[in-house]
């Protein structure tokens, strides 16, 4: 990303933003429903980001303190392009630091530490619709949410249990918003739904192909799907960190060598740095 | 024919000011925060009410104005000039609604309040009131509020609580409320339900 | 070894300067001019300024410069660019009947007034590779024709609309808003207004493999090329403070209308209409977007519907390149923490499944 002169502060226009922070308003009031907005073309392509991205766009300020992570790390490839696109567009600081962010856009996951009150999570959505691959036709998905009708879903998930003896979704794992809409929670694996449930933080979701928007205020109630026999499990990791020591947290499985020797570390890479900046080890070190 | 008085200073800046302010109000429903006015609007449009129209409204969301806004053929020219926006004639027509006077605010059933397969296509109505105050009024819960909240508000439609709970009844449609005082705005949502009135 | 695994500002920044390289290529052969590429590969042009839906041939033949000849990449940079662009109002319709036509054939009569203009057409050239070009030796010059190429030609259709055995085209509506694809979502079912925007922008394979599909069948329309008009229109604009018309300049346009199958129901049966329209000479685009624009119109005219080519949805959800290639593209991002979520899931499973094989009770694992 070079220069990025004669644009507007954060790049769109004054009448796109007008029109996203439109849209970002009834989703706030509606949560969980999916506002259909007209998306633009971006400069970066769709998949990319380009939703969460004219939601974060929309919604920077000269004073916020932007953070973007995919995967759960800030250093990797499409994080930095995205930061960088930013800081040229809008010239405003930006943050490795999930606790010091007023603004983080994700792709993947949720920070591991507790967000708290005037932080602002930013989602990028591939397929915003959680009924999508189970009725591909948007005016059929349409109607199942206004009559709330969801006992599709349900089904599919019952059908993992009887074929599988579990629910076989590990990620873009359903969920209720405050006993309304069931909405995709983004590709972030399941392990992080209970996180977005009564978050002090406000969640902002942008499908920029799809042309979405959809909200999650803070406090508000965030169930994932489940049965009364099979109540909703996140994904447990039976080993800690093996830089940080951190348990209860996800992680990545890097492959170390060609002999499948293999070490788990933090997927949040900031959540991992400041553990071990405050001392913390786990095994690589030896301990 | 007096010269049209001046729209935001920066747009880009004051409208993402002006933005924020509202998202803050409509995520942390019955929570006062602060709103930087705009500065020498026609009255009765008060530079809350005037910020928002700038900020939010453009050639694609028409507005309905409350009768002394109406009559006050300042006000109109001002907006048609600085947003683009089409003045509705009928509340239902309008994307936001502003109302000087909320004492006699239609009822909320005059506004769009969507459709069951796009509730968004609702009013945003937004009140110019006298004070707005977290220590009186009715307590609301629901998406956005910790717990409990109140909101002591004036002057308001007598049956003001009860126009709530039959909007919240209607959910996801609805109408969706931003209550502006000097200085600051606060956000009622068709989200939230009245648990105690004041 | 984990920071191999990440990518860096420095490593972006060196793959960018590596491109730029690449796509210039051996410094010992001339730079490619834009100038070159608006007057050599003139159809290309056509093409992305359609798919990009924005007509400025010097930023297309730019776009295809930096983009190395890949048209998606192309079709990208004009769109992006053209969001950013100010709008300044809707410019006035335009009259393709007006049209300077540089090439008018039709298929449905032996001859029409105004004649049968075959132009510049790849249509009855022998597709024999031509090694002179390879030379750059200069072409013969072309044949100077007693046309006069000012004279505009009357349109085929309404020689069918006089017996009124064509449907009518829609009534004119002066001052009625028309929908905007770059500016609203489209809502399904999408009016036609917004069809054939989406089939204009639509990728000219993907296009062009629908309007096939109903010719094999599947949403047959019994298609005719009622007619094929390339040439220049006018393009106008009024100024709301000024109240009189501005010609903002020329552009050149591909036209096409079709004569389909005709519709019985509670009408007098008529022949029917698909159409399709496209920047430049853009032939083959223009045609699939009139069978494709006709076999969408199914639902309105009663009849079955249920080929892809029927289904608005279906075509207008996928016809976009640019949401299509980023959406495919996107698959080599990082996905390694879902990727870690499945493996997970699938080592439990199999674990499952090898205990339960060895007779074993199987506990509730999470």
């Amino acid at each position: 990303m070079t220069g990025a002169i004669g644009y507007n502060f954060a790049y769109l226009d004054e009448q796109t933003k007008r029109m996203i922070r439109r849209a970002i308003l009834k989703a706030i009031a509606i949560p969980g429903y999916q506002v259909p907005f007209a998306s633009r073309e971006m400069p970066m392509p769709y998949g990319w980001g380009t939703g969460g991205v004219q939601v974060t766009a929309a919604v920077l300020g000269p004073r916020d303190v932007l953070k973007v992570i995919d995967q759960g790390a800030d250093d990797t490839t499409n994080a930095v392009s995205i930061r960088a696109f930013f800081r040229n567009t809008a010239g405003i600081a930006t943050t490795t630091r999930t606790s010091e962010a007023t603004v983080i856009q994700t792709r993947h996951r949720i920070p591991e530490g507790r967000l708290h009150e005037g932080q602002i999570l930013v989602f990028q959505v591939p397929i915003p619709e959680p009924l999508r691959f189970l009725e591909p036709r948007e005016t059929e998905t349409r109607r199942l949410h206004a009559l709330a009708e969801y006992g599709l879903m349900q089904v599919k998930l019952y059908e993992d249990i009887s074929r599988h003896g579990h629910i076989a979704t590990t990620y873009a794992y359903p969920v209720a918003v405050e006993g309304r809409y069931v909405m995709d929670p983004s590709p972030t694996p399941k392990f992080d739904n209970p996180k977005m449930d009564n978050s002090p933080a406000l969640q902002l979701f942008g499908a920029g192909r799809e042309r979405r928007i959809y909200a999650v205020p803070p406090y508000t109630n965030v169930r994932s799907l489940d049965f009364e026999d099979h109540p909703f499990r996140a994904q447990e990791f039976a080993e800690p960190c093996a830089l940080c020591g951190a348990i209860g947290v996800y992680l990545d499985e890097v492959v170390m060598d060609d002999r499948g020797r293999r070490m788990f570390v933090c997927s949040d890479t900031d959540h991992c740095e400041t553990r071990r900046a405050a001392g913390h080890r786990g095994g690589a070190f030896g301990l | 024919m007096n010269a049209i008085s001046p729209g935001f200073a920066d747009p880009a800046l004051d409208g993402q000011c002006v933005f924020r302010a509202v998202m803050e109000a409509l995520a942390r429903p019955a929570r006062p925060r602060r709103l930087a006015g705009l500065a020498g609007p026609p009255p009765p449009l008060t530079p809350e009410l005037a910020a928002i129209a700038l900020a939010l409204a453009d050639h694609e969301t028409p507005l309905w104005l409350d009768a002394p806004l109406h009559q006050a053929p300042a006000v109109p020219a001002f907006l048609r000039f600085h947003t683009g926006a089409p003045i509705a004639e009928h509340p239902a027509a309008a994307t936001f609604a502003l109302l000087a006077d909320p004492a006699r605010c239609p009822s909320p059933e005059a506004f769009a309040e969507g459709t069951p397969d796009y509730p968004d296509r609702s009013t945003t109505l937004v009140f110019a009131v006298q004070r707005l105050s977290e220590d009186a009024g009715c307590w609301f819960e629901g998406p956005g509020i910790n717990g409990r909240a109140r909101l002591g508000t004036a002057p308001l439609p007598p049956d003001f609580p009860a126009r709530l709970a039959r909007n919240h009844a209607r959910f996801p449609l609805g109408i969706d409320l931003l209550l502006t005082a000097p200085m600051l705005v606060a956000g009622l949502p068709r989200s939230i339900r009245v648990v105690a009135e004041g | 070894m984990y920071v191999a695994v990440k990518g860096g500002e420095a490593a972006i920044e060196n793959a960018h300067r590596l491109l730029a390289h690449v796509r210039r290529g051996d410094l010992g052969v001339i730079d490619l001019s834009v100038a070159q590429i608006g007057e050599q590969l003139a159809l290309l042009v056509a093409r992305v300024m359609t798919e990009g839906s924005c007509y400025d041939p010097e930023l297309a033949a730019l776009a295809i410069k930096q983009a190395r000849g890949d048209v998606v990449e192309a079709v990208f940079l004009v769109r992006a660019c053209r969001t950013t662009l100010q709008r300044f109002g809707y410019a006035e319709p335009f009259d393709t009947g007006a049209m300077r036509a540089k090439r008018r054939v039709s298929a449905i009569f032996k001859d029409v007034p105004g004649g049968q203009v075959l132009g510049p057409t790849f249509d009855y050239t022998h597709r024999l590779l031509d090694f002179t070009l390879a030379a750059g030796l200069p072409p013969p010059p072309p044949a100077e024709a007693a046309a006069r190429p000012d004279e505009t030609v009357p349109r085929v259709m309404p020689l069918l609309g006089e017996e009124a055995l064509i449907e009518p085209n829609p009534p004119e509506r002066p001052g009625a808003t028309v929908p905007d694809l770059t500016r609203e979502p489209v809502a399904f079912p999408a009016e036609r207004a917004l069809r054939l925007q989406a089939l204009a922008r639509g990728d000219e394979g993907f296009v062009l493999a629908i309007g096939y599909s109903t010719q094999r069948g599947f949403g047959r329309t019994h298609p005719f090329a009622g007619e094929i008009r390339y040439g220049d229109v006018m393009l106008e604009f009024m100024p709301e403070e000024l109240g009189f018309l501005v010609p903002l300049g020329r552009m050149s346009l591909t036209e096409c209308e079709m004569v389909n199958q005709f519709a019985g129901g509670g009408r007098a049966p008529q022949f029917t209409r698909g159409y399709g329209l496209a920047f430049g000479q853009s032939e083959r685009k223009a045609m699939a977007m009139a069978l494709v624009d006709r076999s969408l119109r199914a639902a309105e005219f009663g009849e079955e519907t249920g080929a892809p080519a029927q289904d608005g949805e279906f075509v207008l959800s996928h016809c976009d390149s640019l949401q299509a290639t980023g959406f495919v593209e996107h698959l080599k991002l990082p996905h390694y923490v879902d990727f870690q979520a499945e493996l997970g899931l699938l080592r439990k499973l199999r674990a499952e499944s090898a205990d339960a094989s060895e007779g074993k009770d199987v506990g509730e694992m999470s």
